[in-house]
């Protein structure tokens, strides 16, 4: 999100579903929908069945990749190479779309300059992918009507995050792929509602409907007026620098809702390390987390599904009305509660706090949402943002300014990121010579907190998996327990074999942290403009536990 | 509907015989992979591809499944799913050699339960196995056996008539090809279809040649698609197959049609019990379907057509197979792409859309109409399909000219008609009359009854038929004539049934027929076929008046549900021969 908002003044995806739907090509680069996204993913079939032609772009040929009409099974982190190879191809064979770029973007020459040494043979270098790939996909990107760049944690799970996501959206920039129906650029979402916490400025530099705390003042004095009160005009921290900030004891208090930082963050020993040494945490969550079980004060939260009144956002913008089937259970109460009589306890008396009343307060406020009263969220089926009056039907998709004939309605020029090839921090070397990444599967979520309460008939207990040809070279049989170390620490976990893998590259999940701590291998190594940490590439060695009998 | 495929080696032999159909297996690329729509586009090879793995081994290995899946990109529920649908296919290990024993109907009346007794009195042999069988389509010979048989250079053999020491030395030693078929008429000067049946070397293109081959297909080409359109109308030729759809209609809509491309299929699937007058043509003439299909390509303006030949029919797909390839050489059909395709056992396959399912290979599901296949037929796209029978009639056509072909047989049935004889006749086999003569006339033609016998019954139609009594024979055989005492051609079987015959075993194997060939996707057919089995078990069982009337009203409710709400024609015509039995025969005890 922060690629597309340094770029576009906006973040969050392009984008409809059905626009994926009505694709000519779609890219999903670093994402496993298949597995991670499936609901998003049976839009990418409609469009498949319609005859749109699928890349994945993704270091293991996954199920998603087995849908696809080209798989190119990149080096862990070179996404970049690849980006400037297909970028530098286009413009080569004078693919680029030069009246877009003329017209509303900027910067254009320092980038072509940038990626003119990715020919290629260097992209076929650095990526690995066979270069008659790269050319052939550069071609067809270019050349669609249509063309969509769909992307999850496969590109944002590194250390240069933004500088991936801004190389896709070059890409987009260059061929006019963006800000037309039918093309785009979208980050797909973990959470129904992650956009939705976004939305609400539940980030730390933006006030809610993406108002900059810094540089929109008048902004800030809206909120400041129905607030009665003054913000402080400056960012706050994203959940590394609090971290940081905790270790430089700094930070000494954390109010923490719906998170589970004892074992999502990279390297997880640091983590909750610094948990336990804080003065002061309130955790306030739907289930009893590892979190949960350091603090000192545990706030039961009823969940958002069924249990909770009021709107979520969904990756297409869309706002949708959710509605209190059953009562939580026990002493749970409604988030909107709780923050209401802990804000009473601190001195400010809100008065009767509703979903709906907390709605039109955000409608006065956040002139995207302006037009979505919940009377026409009923009607419509959901609205997409931005909607600013009520006669507004929403947006399908963002940015059509880009397009727009009058120069004075086109708005700031997109700019092109000149981006370096950066590999992974981690270096894969005699010591530790097989590259870890890490993901998910269809049965699990994240720490398995909301999924594993239930049973599946898929899921199976974390593995290393590893190709065929490395189990051999090793010595290592499927089941066999082994230990994977990284330069941080080790785990022990069974050996899987797995064929979506080539030789030299094995995969963990971070589902089940009670059996495998996966986040003891990773590295906390973190993008400084995102906050997200490099998750996706690790260097390991395996051993076997038993000793080899001569 | 996922594609998560179990890593698992084949055998060397399975993935020699798997790659020969789908082709061999490029290096796996660790940075790069092509699949998607191009893998995608070959989802027809599954079905010869599961033949492949099938013949290699001798059942479906779940290795050599997910090697198909892999290569063809399929999900493993949806290739499992088809590999169970067939009967010939075993996804459980089983013995390398399989005899599938017919106890349909037509052998049951030439001591299919002997044969099989004697088979069940021998000691178990681990080389091969047996099964009973639905009809194998070798009426006019049983009781019949098919030899399935797996490894290199395996080929499947039927064997009729057959008895148990034959089929024990057989299945140990696969013999020469079988025997062509034997036409009883051969030599009449009246015969047309037949004509060519014995006197000619199936496997000689020069054999064809010199016999007028390739002649109607010259012709066509002169005088012109619309032409040859024009003059099938003119002949008012139906189809053979059952639905008796003028074929003149059916070719010039899927021409007109704007969608392409368009394609051809030949239905040779015929399945009903009772039929086996297509493997006699396929078996005796392969040349002349070769141009007929040709034929129809050239009218309807398509460059590919498809031959579906059952699965119980290795020599007619042996002999059709060569004689496509000789054609091709030789140059007789231009550039037409034939593929030929084995089915692989089941009865519902002949249904058009579900043999349209089956090429593209999904399950033999037959799909709602409309769309009829004219406009949205095989892959989707406007197709004309005909069974063998038809097909050479059109032949026969552009042969005689249409005004003349019309002047054959009756005014509402023109043309002559192969008729499958077969049961307690004296010399069973295919006949060939022009439409009109009564069915007492095919029966004398036949022999009549064998020495000391009195006729009891003849099935009209096959297991989709109607049972007729003996008063009932002198109706004439033509479409308007068995429409008017209620009763349908349907393929052209008729069955004989003598005094001798257990009818009431006949009527409840029947029964048995439809559910097991039901296909279990619509509700109807798939429950009323199995209550209509329970119901006459109760029947045979009870004499109370009482509760045979309740089981008569049950089965005519099933009747109903199923003629009203099933999607194809087994479930509309699955209790029609029960019922006729029940009711003007007296079987199982009678009622109305």
């Amino acid at each position: 999100v922060v690629g597309l908002a340094t770029v576009f003044g906006a973040g969050g995806g392009t984008s409809s579903y059905r626009e994926i739907e009505e694709a000519d090509v779609i890219v999903l680069w670093g994402s496993n929908a298949r597995e991670t996204h499936p609901i998003f993913f049976h839009h990418v079939l409609k469009g498949i069945r319609r005859g749109a032609r699928l890349y994945t772009v993704d270091p293991r040929r996954t199920g998603t990749a087995r849908w696809a009409d080209v798989w190119l099974g990149i080096e862990v982190g070179s996404d970049i190479a690849l980006s400037n190879a297909l970028a530098r191809e286009i413009i080569h064979a004078g693919l680029h779309d030069r009246a877009f770029i003329e017209r509303a973007t900027s910067g254009f020459a320092a980038y072509a300059a940038s990626v003119e040494p990715f020919t290629l043979e260097e992209g076929e270098r650095l990526t690995g992918v066979p270069a008659a790939a790269i050319r052939e996909m550069a071609h067809t990107y270019a050349k669609a009507p249509n063309s969509q760049i769909c992307w999850t944690l496969g590109i944002t799970e590194h250390h240069n995050a933004v500088d991936n996501v801004l190389a896709l959206i070059n890409l987009a920039l260059l061929t006019g792929h963006v800000g037309r129906w039918g093309s785009g650029l979208n980050p797909l979402r973990g959470q129904n509602n992650v956009q939705g916490g976004g939305d609400m400025g539940a980030i730390p530099n933006k006030l809610p409907g993406f108002q900059d705390l810094e540089t929109m003042p008048e902004a800030r004095a809206r909120f400041n007026q129905a607030w009665s009160c003054e913000i402080p005009p400056k960012y706050g921290k994203n959940l590394t620098q609090m971290f940081e900030a905790m270790e430089h004891r700094e930070l000494t208090a954390l109010y923490v809702i719906g998170e589970n930082p004892a074992r999502s963050e990279a390297d997880a020993h640091r983590a909750r390390a610094l948990l336990e040494g804080l003065e002061f945490l309130v955790v306030q969550d739907i289930l009893m987390t590892e979190t949960a079980s350091l603090a000192n004060v545990i706030l039961p939260a009823s969940a958002s599904w069924a249990e909770s009144e009021g709107t979520v956002t969904n990756s297409e913008r869309r706002v949708q009305r959710v509605r209190k089937a059953l009562e939580p259970p026990g002493d749970a109460r409604d988030d909107l509660w709780v923050i209401t009589q802990l804000a009473r306890r601190l001195g400010r008396d809100w008065g009767e706090v509703t979903p709906e009343s907390a709605w039109e307060e955000l409608r006065s406020l956040s002139p995207m949402h302006r037009g979505m009263s919940y009377e026409r969220l009923e009607a419509l089926g959901g609205i997409q943002w931005p909607c600013p009056d009520e006669s507004h039907p929403g947006s399908p998709f963002l940015h059509g300014r880009l397009w727009e004939e009058e120069e004075s309605k086109r708005g700031p020029r997109a700019p092109f990121s000149v981006v370096a090839h950066d590999p992974p921090v981690d270096v894969v070397d005699a010591e530790f010579p097989l590259r870890l990444t890490t993901g998910r599967r269809l049965d699990s979520y994240n720490t398995g907190v909301q999924t594993g309460l239930y049973t599946s008939p898929l899921r199976r207990p974390e593995t290393i998996d590893m190709s065929a040809a490395d189990a051999r070279r090793l010595g290592v049989q499927e089941g066999e327990l082994v230990r994977v170390i990284s330069r941080r620490g080790s785990v022990v976990a069974p050996v899987h074999l797995d064929d979506s893998l080539r030789p030299g590259l094995v995969f963990m999940t971070l589902h089940f942290p009670d059996q495998v701590e996966t986040n003891i291998l990773t590295i906390d190594a973190t993008d400084p403009k995102s906050g997200t940490a490099e998750f996706k590439a690790a260097a390991v060695r395996i051993e076997r536990l038993a000793p080899v009998l001569a | 509907m996922d594609l998560r495929i179990a890593p698992a080696e084949p055998t060397p032999l399975e993935r020699a015989a798997i790659d020969a159909v789908v082709g061999a297996q490029e290096p796996r690329s660790a940075h790069v992979a092509l699949g998607g729509h191009a893998a995608r586009e070959r989802h027809d090879l599954l079905l010869p591809a599961l033949h492949a793995a099938q013949a290699a081994r001798g059942w479906i290995s779940r290795e050599a499944l997910a090697y198909i899946c892999d290569r063809l990109t399929v999900p493993p529920a949806d290739a499992y799913g088809v590999a169970s649908f067939y009967a010939m296919f075993s996804l459980q290990e089983r013995a390398a050699t399989v005899a599938h024993v017919c106890d349909d109907i037509a052998c049951r009346a030439n001591g299919s339960e002997a044969l099989i007794a004697d088979l069940e009195r021998r000691p178990r042999d681990p080389a091969w196995e047996w099964h009973r069988s639905p009809c194998l389509g070798q009426c006019e010979r049983g009781p019949a056996v098919l030899l399935q048989r797996s490894g290199t250079g395996a080929m499947d053999e039927a064997i009729a008539p057959a008895d148990a020491g034959a089929v024990a030395a057989r299945a140990a030693n696969p013999a020469a090809a079988a025997d062509g078929p034997a036409v009883p008429q051969a030599g009449s000067p009246e015969l047309r279809l037949l004509r060519r049946i014995g006197r000619i070397d199936p496997a000689s293109v020069d054999d064809h040649l010199a016999n007028e081959g390739g002649a109607a297909l010259r012709k066509a080409r002169d005088l012109g698609p619309a032409v040859v359109i024009a003059e099938i109308k003119a002949s008012r030729l139906a189809g053979r197959g059952g639905a008796a759809f003028p074929m003149g209609v059916k070719w010039e809509s899927v021409a007109a049609a704007s969608v392409r491309p368009h394609y051809v299929v030949c239905n040779a699937d015929e399945s009903e019990s009772g039929t086996f007058k297509d493997r006699v043509l396929m078996e005796g003439d392969p040349f002349a379907l070769v141009e007929a299909i040709a034929l129809a390509a050239f009218a309807v303006g398509a460059d590919r057509a498809f031959l579906y030949v059952r699965g119980e029919y290795p020599l007619a797909a042996e002999r059709m197979a060569h004689a496509i390839r000789e054609s091709r050489a030789r140059g007789l059909i231009g550039e037409l792409e034939i593929t030929l395709r084995r089915g692989a056992g089941a009865y519902i396959c002949g249904e058009e859309t579900a043999l349209f399912n089956s090429i593209e290979g999904k399950r033999g599901e037959p799909r709602n109409k409309p769309p009829f296949p004219v406009t949205h037929g095989l892959f989707g796209k406007p197709t004309a399909i005909n069974n063998v029978e038809t097909l050479l009639a059109g032949l026969e056509v552009v042969r005689l000219g249409g005004a003349a072909y019309a002047g054959v047989g009756t005014q509402g049935s023109t043309g002559t008609k192969l008729f499958c004889v077969s049961g307690t006749v004296r010399r069973p086999g295919v006949y060939e009359v022009p439409f009109g003569p009564t069915l007492r006339q095919i029966l004398e033609l036949a022999g009549g009854m064998r020495e000391g016998r009195s006729l009891r019954a003849v099935l009209l139609g096959g297991a989709a038929g109607s049972f007729l009594t003996p008063d009932e024979i002198d109706v004439p055989l033509t479409y308007e004539g068995v429409r008017a005492i209620g009763a349908s051609l349907g393929s052209g079987v008729v069955l004989a049934f003598d005094d001798s015959v257990d009818l009431d075993a006949v009527v409840k194997r029947i029964a048995r027929f439809f559910r097991e060939e039901s296909c279990g996707q619509c509700v109807p057919c798939r429950v009323g076929t199995q209550r209509q089995v329970e119901s006459l078990d109760r029947l045979a069982l009870t004499a109370a008046a009482d509760s045979r009337r309740r089981e008569i009203a049950l089965l005519d409710d099933l009747a109903g549900v199923m003629r009203d709400a099933s999607i194809c024609g087994l479930g509309h015509t699955a209790s029609g021969a029960v019922r006729s039995a029940i009711a003007k025969l007296g079987v199982l005890g009678g009622g109305s």
